[in-house]
């Protein structure tokens, strides 16, 4: 019984120090249309060190974040998306990289509904 | 039994009662297509407005989402159309037709038909999804003939007078694959040779077929494959569903499903299958039954519970299934001046699991998995002279946890499994008097680890370890890797390497040893194994896929090439008449597999499925080195799928048409065969004509062996007391032509 109790704290204690002390949670909405925005953003941000999760939205046109803040800082993730074309919250993408986007994806001219 | 079918009876009832109040909304989403006429439309998200509360249509555009306290509007959305929003006002269906956004995009596919085989790109193992579509494509019966319009699989008969079908894979019998449903080894053992056969077809939401060694996650056993069933969830599956199946040689069957939701997170299920043969039947007028008296009940009730916004998923289930099969001499039409050869095989099973599985609804990456299960196995049966009693009780159990290292690129699976089984046996090598027996006990406790890396684009890998201590197998690492590599968008190439290992329970996997008159030989006639070694082999292989584009409709091609090599495995040597021997590998033992496969479309109501295999089946014999008894080099399969336009009604005629090519087989030296040497090739043909009336009505007619090709003289021997009886030479149906017709009914 009292190797069980242990064990459970143990096994707890494991994963509330990978939930809470270094993990952050963050959601904004980053602009997109369609399924390929989707992989794109998705990719790119997963891809960044110190980023643990990345899930986009199409619809709502929100991604959610959990991140190693002493890793990364939400400012820059903000930075790399909208370098990819797509506009954050914080940031506005470069027209030019914008305008490399594919037609589908062009979430300025197209209403995402 | 009788109480086991009062208990579900009464649990079902209770469930009714507590559901009097409606639950949840239904309905089907339409849209309308530039001919203005409504088709259904798939994959639309319905929820609650400001809510997670939701889901998805089916492919019937049927939707079915829990109600919620939270809000009184729901939301329909689907990209490329516009938003709906409806006031809920105490209507309990709601049927919608989407309009499209002209704005948004003009290209988008609006009615992909979802194949019945799905082969992924993506996947780092070759698994084969096969969908309940797929299924119904062979309506009767069991899950083991309904891999005959499965390519991957061979389904062959094991004996000429049990009637009993038996799958291959890679060129090996099924004891080399591990059969889980939901992820629990379930037909092993004792259950090996009438397992799959337990398992109605209805009952199968999906299966999924992996090719060459497996995950490490179920377990060391796999050696060439894995299957898994599906099996139908109380709060996806339909309300009511009803299933009857006839066929000519007198199989008459009826499957039942009734599933209910409770609450929005409480659901039940009860399905029953019940199947009757008692047409007494002789055709090729050898003086046995083609085809056993039979009847057989399976009762399963399961239970399960949701709870979305806390992430937790339960399912409780218990089933219980008895069956009996009358075989041997037709005494009805006969009359026998000496005694008359007759058998039966009863079996009775029950079979309980309990699952927990619990997602973190903030980190998703994380989630925890707890399953167990208990079954009970009892298998009364004599052939003829010889007695085979075997029983099997097992238990088994596994936790797993899902995490990922740094993110969601580098994913974990750690986890436990601990396995209990409890065999018992007993049977005549020749007649009353030669009796064998065992009596053992495996206990295993294993650890595994599970890396696996995705990078988004064109590499994958997945391997993982374990880690296991045995009482009867000794301590072992079980290694296995899994790679894919997509250097373009439509190829892609899969490799794998693994090692398996089986305890083999030699005699029940063997089971056509007994309506023969051969004496059996094994190193040991009592003790756990007989004397012989579990088996361990070694599989590797390679998969290359290569989607193309005809006309705007795609195919794709792919070719698979698989080795099984084995350290040890148990030989069983059919080649001296009389006798039937096993023992442990002296020399070399492969299985090595080559299949092609061409699947096109050719438009949306024409399928074609194309296949070519070649088996490389060899081991060491006493006698000499050859290919196993059987088991043919060459096949050929090709299946075509038609249907015509749904119409507004949801009614169509659906027509499949399954070709089979089987060459020549080695046939082991008998005296009395009539074929020598080798047997020749020869053509199967099935078909099925489906008229769907309406979403919840269908009509299904079809054939089997419509060419009306079977073996002579299956049963060998004059006097089938003496030891040259035998009945396990089969390599051809048994049956001519056989004709069913059946319904479906849903609500």
């Amino acid at each position: 019984m009292k190797q069980i109790v242990i064990f459970t704290l143990l096994f707890s204690s494991i994963c509330y120090s990978q939930s809470n002390s270094i993990s952050e949670k963050a959601s904004f909405k980053v602009l997109g249309v369609c399924e390929m925005c989707e992989e794109r953003i998705e990719k790119e941000t997963i891809k960044l060190k110190g980023v643990k999760y990345a899930d986009w939205d199409i619809l709502s046109n929100n991604i959610s974040i959990i991140y190693n803040s002493k890793k990364i800082d939400l400012d820059k993730i903000h930075r790399h998306i909208s370098l990819l074309g797509h506009s954050t919250e914080k940031y506005k993408a470069p027209q030019e990289t914008y305008n490399s986007l594919p037609d589908c994806c062009r979430y300025e001219t197209i209403d995402p509904h | 039994m009788k109480k086991i079918v009062f208990l579900s009876l009464f649990f079902w009832l209770l469930s009714y009662k507590l559901s009097y109040s409606q639950n949840f909304i239904i309905g089907t989403i339409y849209y309308e297509d530039s001919l203005g006429e409504k088709l259904p439309l798939s994959g639309v998200s319905v929820f609650w407005e400001n809510t997670t509360i939701g889901t998805l249509s089916d492919l019937d555009g049927n939707y079915k989402v829990p109600f919620s306290n939270s809000s009184n509007r729901l939301l329909f959305k689907y990209l490329g159309f516009k938003d709906q929003i409806i006031q809920y006002s105490n209507q309990s269906t709601i049927n919608i037709t989407m309009i499209e956004d002209e704005n948004i995009l003009d290209e988008v596919i609006l009615n992909k038909k979802q194949k019945t085989i799905q082969k992924s790109y993506f996947k780092t193992q070759n698994i084969i999804n096969v969908s309940s579509e797929e299924l119904l494509k062979a309506a009767c019966c069991n899950i083991s003939e309904s891999f005959e319009t499965n390519p991957s699989i061979d389904v062959n008969y094991s004996n000429s007078i049990t009637g009993t079908k038996q799958v291959k894979m890679l060129g090996l019998e099924s004891p080399y694959l591990l059969i889980t449903e939901e992820n629990i080894p379930m037909i092993r053992g004792a259950s090996q040779v009438y397992g799959l056969s337990f398992i109605p077809g209805t009952w199968v939401e999906s299966m999924q077929i992996t090719k060459g060694s497996g995950s490490v996650t179920n377990g060391f056993e796999s050696i060439s494959g894995q299957i898994n069933v599906e099996l139908n969830k109380p709060f996806s599956d339909s309300p009511f569903f009803i299933n009857i199946y006839s066929n000519n040689m007198g199989r008459n069957e009826i499957n039942l499903h009734s599933n209910k939701i409770i609450n929005d997170k409480l659901s039940s299920g009860l399905y029953i299958h019940a199947n009757k043969n008692d047409h007494i039947l002789d055709n090729n007028n050898d003086g046995f039954l083609d085809h056993p008296i039979s009847e057989a009940l399976n009762l399963f009730n399961r239970w399960q519970y949701i709870n979305p916004s806390k992430g937790t998923v339960i399912f409780l289930g218990y089933r219980f299934m008895s069956d009996k099969k009358e075989i041997g001499e037709n005494t009805k039409d006969k009359v026998f001046i000496r005694e008359s050869w007759l058998g039966e095989i009863n079996t009775k099973r029950f079979d309980s699991n309990f699952k927990i599985g619990y997602v973190n609804p903030s980190i998703p990456y994380q989630s925890l998995g707890f399953q167990m299960a208990y079954s009970y196995h009892n298998q009364d049966s004599f052939f003829g002279k010889r007695n085979y009693l075997i029983n099997q009780k097992s238990f088994y159990s596994s936790i797993m946890y899902n995490s990922i290292i740094g993110s969601t690129l580098n994913k974990i699976k750690l986890g436990l499994n601990y396995s209990y089984d409890d065999y018992d046996e007993l049977f005549n090598r020749v007649s009353i008097d030669m009796i064998s027996s065992s009596q053992r006990i495996d206990n295993s406790i294993g650890g595994f680890f599970e890396y696996s890396y995705d990078s988004l684009d064109e590499i994958s890998l997945v391997a993982g370890i374990r880690y296991d201590f045995h009482n009867n197998l000794g301590n072992f690492f079980t290694p296995r890797l899994h790679l894919r590599y997509q250097p373009f968008e439509k190829s892609v190439i899969r490799l794998s390497a693994g090692t398996g290992r089986k305890a083999s329970n030699v005699i029940s996997e063997n089971q056509n040893i007994f309506a023969t008159g051969r004496e059996i030989f094994l190193p040991k006639n009592v003790g756990k194994f007989y004397g012989l070694a579990p088996e361990k082999a070694f599989n590797y292989g390679v998969s290359f896929r290569q989607g193309f584009d005809i006309n705007n409709r795609q195919g794709d091609v792919t070719i698979d090439y698989y080795v099984t090599d084995f350290d040890n495995q148990v030989v069983v040597d059919w080649e001296a008449q009389g006798e039937v021997s096993f023992y442990n590998l002296k020399g070399n033992s492969y299985a090595k597999s080559l299949q092609v496969d061409l699947e096109y479309e050719f438009n949306d109501n024409f399928y074609l499925k194309s296949t070519y295999k070649n088996y490389n089946v060899k081991k060491q014999y006493k006698t000499g080195f050859f290919q196993s008894p059987l088991t043919p080099k060459n096949r050929f399969f090709t299946n075509i799928e038609a249907s015509t336009n749904t119409k507004k009604n949801g009614s169509k005629w659906k027509f499949d048409l399954t070709y089979n090519w089987i060459g020549k087989q080695r046939i082991p030296k008998h005296n009395l065969s009539l074929v020598k040497g080798f047997s020749n090739s020869y053509s199967l043909l099935n078909s099925q004509i489906t008229k769907v009336f309406s979403k919840k009505f269908e009509l299904y007619l079809g054939g089997e062996n419509i060419s009306n090709y079977k073996q002579d003289k299956p049963v060998l021997g004059g006097y089938p007391f003496g030891t040259d009886f035998d009945t396990s030479i089969v390599y051809a149906p048994l049956h001519g032509s056989l004709f069913y017709i059946g319904l479906r009914l849903k609500s």
